[in-house]
This record gives structure tokens, sequence and C-alpha cells, in this order.
């Protein structure tokens, strides 16, 4: 490794922006009073939830915005005073990867290239050695709208990296992106660091926090840790532990641990529950978890996230207040989700191919997969929102195909990032979805009272859903998809961005419903939330490519030098294998 | 570890800065606007097929002229003097002649199948026979409509006019002597009015489709994630600015000249300005046009805002009070203080001099010199609020 420079100084910074909910008052800092450095030769990892202030700090660092508070060097210069200067050395990328969807891969780097000063001969070994680089040799003509996540993000990087700048900035860069381009990412921006470039990568993937070389954990515009990721899970190493060989409902069993006064955080994890104990000495007993005769507690390796959670102080408590609301549905084991041979094609590009499962009463099941995989066209067939080209969709009986919307009044729904009416209080729009799903008179008001009741809403009922915190905006959520007390529930990606507590709140309320017999289907792109769920669905390129519980799939990699794979791991072997097969048969064929 | 400092000693890099640095970034800027604009559907649309349509829509449905009217006749004299007025009416070039009872007239202009109606009383012609009464003919017209009811006043009127000269001339009477008033409509011999309207509406052509133009490509760059992009290059405001000005000023004058000649080759306005002065004075006023869209566009920096925006705040406002249709002259007083800041009343009557009077500098220089104040000060402004970071 070369040697290591601090490129990057950050003194004290802080970053006011104005109150979108009070634009006159007072300004609402983003950041608080941040101090830290980027190094040379080794990735930074900027981690932390959305919103924590991820975006305004590479922001500050790239002269692209100002700080209220404190200083900020790059390279030595002032960002905003010594813009011009610092603009030439410096590579970002964007959100989005700031392509060009109109033009082609080499007009985006043309263009870049130009604004750059990049000219002669050192343009033309910067094309063919980026080129190279990132694969896009076969793709030059190619428009960037065109391209798919994992070519968008190496262009983008591409046209970063033009000018050969000292210090690379990403932001973002794993967003909506396959977790096989993701790695292949890793892999070049790895190699750039270790040819000496201070580079930035931010994420809200906790685990991707775990492969950095240092990091930077931010929540709500506060620093809460700096430093190589393994000095912040060496804290609660001792400390992560599973309840393994658990009979019976594992639903229970973490109710039952989160209770217990040893235990500050738990989680469902396959067919175990991980649990965090505040003391690595204080064991919680066994026979009070109620996991069953065989059932034992060992040491597994520290996760990133149990570190954030030990900072945090521990996730929130097992009890579920709306779940207890509900009414109990026997859980009989019927059948009440089923696609047969669901597909779905818009022109020539087939986003649903042929797809098959079921789900019966009382499961959480999970379609797992890359943005652009087709969990969503696949999602909003079930629920009713598109119409399949051909194959079934059944829920709670019906044929969505001729008796829709007797099926929607069954299912509850909840779109991604919490989308609520900005411009409607928080109580319109409760009383809102309550009457969209066919409540009305005593019986609104009564769900729209038990809802703030439960919720804990009355202080925010007049407030705007937007100026909520993320936490009360969740619940909001949840309560107007459940109000009408449907029999199934449909989330989609329901906690991808969010800060581990939040969504650890979010489950607990969700297990809790489904232990009241409601069927919970959910979409996510998110490894870790894939574990929640009872059984999952892999899903590429718009096929199903496996199904299983998350242990199941996890085993179907296992062996030779995986011997504990991650969902992750699981996915991007079984995506290769089926590729293979394809391959396979279509040469026999 | 070393100090920061470390890194200042680095080789300056080349092609920093200077006139060919600004050249080279604004090339690429303007080059890679004008792929994407020619690989957008929606700016040929705006440029292009836009404009001949709306051009058609003026040049065919806005008709200040009268054409042949359906006037109504109700006959209740038979005497001969009472079929001469009707002869008289019914020889009008530009009336088509009904006749009824009062009842069907009646009914008749309640369905708008006549605009008005005549009626010859029983007694018309005897009344005649006795000099020194008082002979009236009377004329219904639908007042709801009071822009046709007077056409048919008038042309009731001019029948009446013509039925008493050849009555006297019959008689062998001398004409009372008469003041005969013959209008000659200079520039516009014929009065067509389409002559005047087809000028006009390029006028609101021109600030529709530059504001829509510039209100989509700010906003664009915003919305995708590139403005950010190209801020942190080292790509200046001034650069940023005119790559969003030229390659829009170009469609611009080329829809502009489409407009041109669609109305001359197909629609026969007939055009005496020179082609020089007509790029002259439209680059003038597209300026400002275009910048109205930029400013619109960087201040609310979504397209469907801006777009929006744009089309009300030019596309109104020059409609109205340009005097395109509306004179300015018989407005409200503050009204027409308001026109004054209006670029589109400047290009109004600049366009129309250049097709129907010709290069008159004498009264182009004035309306070219108000259009410039106009374009700079909209572009100064677009460029006060161009950001170079996201905060400012």
């Amino acid at each position: 490794m070369s040697e290591q420079h601090v490129v990057i100084t950050l003194t004290e910074i802080g970053k006011d922006f104005p109150d979108p909910a009070n634009p006159k008052g007072a300004p609402r800092p983003a950041l608080h009073s941040i101090s830290a450095g980027i190094r040379t030769g080794v990735i930074t990892g900027l981690v932390g939830p959305d919103g924590a202030g991820k975006s305004t700090m590479i922001r500050l660092m790239a002269g692209l915005l100002k700080p209220t508070r404190g200083t900020v060097r790059t390279l030595g210069m002032d960002p905003i005073g010594e813009a011009e200067a610092l603009r030439h050395r410096i590579g970002y990328m964007p959100q989005k990867f700031g392509l060009y969807e109109d033009l082609s891969v080499q007009e985006n780097l043309n263009l870049y290239a130009d604004l750059r000063g990049v000219l002669g001969e050192e343009r033309r070994v910067s094309f063919a050695r980026l080129l190279e680089f990132t694969a896009l040799q076969r793709f030059t003509e190619r428009r960037a709208g065109r391209l798919s996540g994992g070519m968008k993000q190496k262009l983008g990087l591409a046209c970063a990296l033009l000018g050969q700048p000292r210090v690379l900035l990403l932001d973002e860069p794993g967003v909506g992106v396959d977790p096989i381009s993701r790695r292949e990412l890793w892999k070049m921006v790895e190699d750039l660091a270790r040819s000496g470039l201070a580079v930035l990568w931010s994420t809200a993937y906790l685990d991707e926090a775990e492969l950095c070389d240092e990091v930077l954990l931010l929540n709500e515009g506060q620093l809460l840790f700096d430093g190589p990721p393994k000095s912040l899970t060496d804290k609660v190493k001792a400390r992560c532990m599973h309840v393994f060989g658990i009979e019976g409902n594992r639903r229970q069993v973490l109710k039952r641990a989160l209770d217990q006064d040893e235990v500050m955080d738990g989680v469902i994890q396959g067919r175990n529950v991980r649990i965090l104990l505040r003391d690595s000495e204080k064991h919680p007993d066994l026979a009070r978890l109620g996991a069953g005769p065989d059932a034992g507690i060992r040491n597994v390796a520290p996760h990133f996230e149990d570190g954030f959670i030990d900072i945090l102080g521990g996730g929130p408590g097992g009890e579920s207040v709306l779940a207890e609301r509900l009414t109990q549905i026997p859980l009989d084991g019927a059948v009440v989700i089923e696609a047969q041979h669901l597909t779905k094609q818009f022109g020539d590009f087939t986003a649903t191919d042929d797809v098959t499962f079921k789900v019966t009463r009382g499961e959480i099941f999970g379609l797992l997969g890359p943005n652009g995989a087709g969990k969503s066209t696949t999602f909003k067939m079930m629920c009713g929102l598109l119409t399949p080209t051909s194959g079934t969709a059944m829920v709670a009986g019906y044929d969505l195909k001729r008796s829709g919307s007797a099926a929607r009044q069954q299912l509850g729904y909840m779109a991604q990032k919490f989308s609520l009416y900005s411009t409607l209080s928080v109580r319109q729009n409760l009383d809102f979805f309550s009457g969209v799903y066919g409540l009305y008179g005593a019986k609104q008001r009564a769900a729209v009272e038990e809802m703030t009741e439960v919720f804990n809403l009355a202080q925010f009922l007049d407030a705007a859903p937007d100026t909520l915190p993320l936490g009360y905006r969740q619940r909001l959520a949840l309560a107007c998809a459940i109000m009408h007390e449907p029999s199934i529930l449909f989330l989609d990606e329901p906690t991808s961005g969010v800060d581990p507590v939040t969504r650890r709140e979010f489950w607990t309320h969700i297990n809790g419903i489904v232990e009241k017999g409601v069927t919970v289907m959910v979409t996510t792109h998110f490894m870790d939330e894939a574990e929640y769920c009872d059984r999952i669905g892999l899903v590429s390129a718009g096929e199903l490519i496996a199904t299983g519980t998350p242990d199941d799939l996890k085993e179907m990699v296992a062996g030779g030098t995986r011997d504990d794979p991650t969902m992750e791991d699981a996915f991007i072997l079984l995506v290769q294998q089926h590729a293979e097969e394809r391959a396979r048969t279509a040469k026999a064929a | 570890m070393t100090t920061p400092e470390a890194s200042q000693n680095e080789p300056r890099l080349p092609g920093t800065g200077g006139v060919r640095g600004f050249m080279r970034r604004l090339h690429a800027l303007c080059w890679k606007e004008t792929l994407q604009t020619v690989r957008d559907p929606s700016s040929v649309l705006i440029a292009f097929i836009l404009p001949v349509v709306m051009i058609f829509i003026f040049g065919f449905a806005i008709n200040l002229d009268s054409t042949r009217i359906n006037i109504g006749l109700v006959l209740e004299d038979n005497g001969v003097e009472a079929q001469r007025f009707a002869s008289s009416l019914e020889g009008s070039p530009y009336l088509n002649l009904k006749r009824g009872t009062r009842k069907e007239m009646e009914r008749a202009m309640m369905d708008e199948r006549v605009r008005g109606f005549v009626i010859v009383m029983q007694d018309f012609s005897k009344r005649l026979e006795h000099p020194g009464e008082v002979t009236a003919v009377q004329v219904v017209t639908d007042g709801t409509e009071p822009n046709i009811a007077v056409f048919v006043e008038n042309y009731a009127r001019g029948a009446w006019q013509s039925w008493l000269g050849q009555r006297s001339l019959a008689r062998g009477e001398e004409m009372p002597p008469d003041i005969q008033m013959e209008a000659r409509y200079w520039f516009n011999p014929a009065a067509e009015s389409r002559n005047y309207i087809i000028p006009g509406s390029i006028t609101i052509i021109m600030t529709v489709i530059g504001a829509l133009f510039t209100s989509l490509v700010v906003a664009r760059e915003w919305e995708r994630g590139t403005m950010e992009a190209l801020l942190a290059t080292p790509v200046t405001r001034t650069e940023l600015l005119l790559s969003k000005l030229l390659p829009y000023y170009v469609l611009g004058i080329l829809s502009l000249l489409l407009c041109v000649a669609v109305s001359v080759f197909v629609l026969s306005v007939p055009y005496r300005g020179s082609i020089v002065m007509l790029v002259a004075v439209s680059s003038l006023f597209l300026l400002s046009a275009l910048g109205v869209g930029l400013l619109l566009s960087t201040l609310l920096r979504n397209q469907f805002n801006a777009a929006q925006a744009a089309l009300n705040a030019a596309f109104l406002p020059a409609m109205m009070l340009s005097g395109f249709i509306y004179e300015i002259a018989s407005m409200p007083h503050f009204l027409q203080i308001v026109t004054y800041i209006l670029p589109a009343r400047y290009f109004v009557t600049s366009i129309q001099t250049l097709f129907q009077a010709g290069d008159i500098l004498s009264l182009l220089w004035r309306d070219m010199l108000y259009l410039f104040l106009a374009g700079a000060f909209f572009i100064g402004l677009s460029f006060y609020h161009t950001k170079r970071r996201l905060d400012d």
C-alpha cells in the first residue's frame, strides 16, 4: 500500500438548511459540528440511513455547498474560494450517476473530457484505459439510457475518473444496481484506492460498511462513529448471539427475548433469532424464551448493524400495540395469494416471465431482487394495478382479472418511501385512506381514532406528513394501509434506507400483524430485509429463479470455501447458476 | 502520513482557463445540447410541427373580415318600390337573402340560420307616394353578437343607399349633393385581415416556442441529476448559460423562417422586407423569449412547472396585450402602461412593418432597441440566478 495522506479535512463543520415546514423560521441543521479526515489509499465509507446528511457532507467536500459553520479543506484548498482549481482534481459522481441518457457512452465521455480539459494524447490513453477498466468497449455507441444499472454506474465512474483526479467522491453508487454489478464496482474502486486515490463511498446499506477500510457513520446529522468498521464490531463481538434450534414460532421467541432485560436488540434471521446482549456475561434464561427443548444459544460474528444499534442504545421492544387491536384471523392453512404462470410483456420486453408461487395464510413472503428485475411488475399484478399478459393472479380466492375490486377490498397496500399525500394533514390522510378503503360514518371515525391512539399521532394530527419524524411517518403510512383491517398486506420496499431502530419498530408491527393471521407480501432489493421473511422468491431478469426459506436458499450455495454465506452470496450464486443452466439448455436445443 | 500541503505540488493540468478552454467547454456543451434536442422527438414537435399547426389555425380560424352573411327579408308590401328595394338587397355581394314571414324569420334568427332580418312594412310603397311622410324600414339583429349585428346593419344601410340612388336616377331627379367616401387601404389594398393577422401570429408562435424550449432545458438537468455533475466540473456560469441559449436560438430562427415561408408560399401573405432585417429583428426578440423560459427554468428547477409557467407567462400576455388582436389604444390606461414592458408588443409592430411595408428603419429602430433591452434584462436576470453552487 502506498503512503497515506489526509487529503480532506473537516473541522467542526455544520450545515443548516431552511426548514421546509417553516421557511421563515429558524433553519434546520442537516449536519452538526463534524470533524473528520479522508485519506488516500483507502475506501472511506460514509454510512447512514436516508436523510442522515451523507449527500450534504459530500457536497461540502466538492464545493457544491458552503458550510454554515467550520472549515473544509479538500486537497489543501478551500472548496468554495478555490473552486476553479479544485474542480480539476476531484472526481464526483452524484446520485443517479450524472449521465446524459440521450447521449451514447462515447458522447458522454467526450463531453466530460472536454469539460475537464482532457485532450490530445492524454485523452486517447484515458479513454482506452477507462473503457477497458469498465468493460464498456463493446458499448461505446449505445445510449446511456439503454444501459443496465450496473453499466450506467461504471460509465458514471469512468466520467468521474477523467482527468486523473486525486479524490473520488461517490454518492450512493450502489443504489439501483444489482448485487453482482455492485461487487464488480467495489473491486474496481478498491483497485483505484490501492493505487493511491482517496475514495469516499456513501451508502445506506450497512453491510457495505463492513467492506470499507474506514467508516464515518452518520445519523441525523451527527457523526456516531469514525474509524475502521472492525473497531465498532469488536465492541459487540462477544454480545452477538443466535438462539438456534427453535421449535415452534420464531416470532414469539423474538417477542419474549426482547422482553428480557438482558437483551438490548433482536431480529429474526432465517430460522434463528439473533440477539444483542447488554452484557456478554449475562445470558437470558432460555426457558423463558419458550424456544423448545433443543434450543441453544451461541456466539456469532458481529455485524456493523449490531454496532450501530449498540451506539443508538438498543432496539425497540417486541410488543406491537397495533397487532393487539386486530381481530384474530384463524390460521386455516389456506392459500391466499397465488400466481400461476404470470407473465407481463411491455412491447417486446418481458418484465415478468412465467412466475408461479403460492403464499399461505399468516405467512411473510418476500420477492427479492435488484431494481429492474421485475419485482414491481409482479407485485403490481398481484394487487390488481396491472393486468397480466397471460397467467392468473389470485388474491383471497378472487381472480384479479375478474373481480379486482372485491379482491382489493381484502388487501392493504403500502407504497415505497411511505407515500402519503404531502398537501393533506395527518388527519386528512387518515380520513382519506379509510374512505377509499370503504370505511364511513361511525366506523370510520372509530378507526381513525384508534390509529391515532395506537400510534400516538394525536400531537401531529394537523401537521403535514413530511414534517413528521421518520418513525412517525412510517407509523402513519402503516396506519393508512391497515385501518380497514385487510387480511392481506402488500409492502413495497418498506424499510430501505431507514435507520435500524425505525426498521425494527416496523418489523415488530409486521410480526405482530402476521401473528394475528394477516398474510404479508413484501418486495425488497435489500438483502437484510429478506431475513425477516418466512419464504423468499428470488427474482432476476423477470424470472423467479428460486423459492424457499432464507436458510434454504443460503444452504443451496453453502459448501466449499463458503461455510456461512450471506443472503447476498446466495443471491449472486443462484443468479449465476441459473444463467449457466440457461446457457446449457440453449446449447442443447 | 504527511500534511495536506503535499498535494499542492502537482503538475498543472493542460487546457485550464483562457479563451481556448472557454471555447472548448462551450462547444462541448452546445454539442451535447444539440444531440439531446435532435434525439428528443418533443423538441422537433415544438420547433417544426407546432408553429405550422398554429399558423394554420391563426390563418384560417381568426378572420376579422365579414364574408357573406345570411340575412332575412320580410316583405309585407308588394308594391313596386318594395320589390325594387328587395332586389337591391338581393344584389348585394355580401348577403345571402332568405325570404319569409316575420314569424319564420324570428324563428330563423333564434336558430342562427339568419343573423338578422329586414322588414319592409305594409305601407312602404304607399308612404313613398306622399312626399313629406317618413318611410321606414326595420332592421332586426341579434344583439348578443354585436360584431355581426353591426355588419348586418351596415349592409342593410348600404343596400338602402344604393336603392335610393337608383330610384333618384330612374325618376330623373338630381341626386342631393352627397359626399362619397372612398377608402383606400394603404399597404394592404384589399384590407385582407389575414395579411395583418399572420405576421402578428408569428409573434405569438415565437413567444410560445422560445419560452417552451428553454423552460425545459435547465429544469431537465436538475431533475435528471446531471446539473450536479456539471457543477462539479470546471464549467463556468457564462458557459452554462450560453450553452442553453445558442442551440435554441438557432432552432428558434429555423422555426421562424419556416413560419415565414409557410405564410408567404402557402398562405400567400405578401412579405415586403428583407431576410436580413427579419433575422435581425427576430434575433433580438428571441433573446427575450428564450430569456423568459430560461429564467423560469432556472428558478423552478422542475420541467412541468416551468413549462406551465412559461406558457402562461409568455402566451397569455402576448395574445392579449401585444396589440396583435386587441388594439392597445382602446385598452384602459394602466393596461397600456403594462404593454410597454412586453417584448411581444414591439415584435408585433416590427414584424407587421416588415411584412406589410418593408425595411422601414425609421420605424424599426425604436422597436429593436426595446427588444434588445428586454432580452438583455431577462438574460441578465437568468445569469444572476444561475448558481455555481447548490445553496447560494
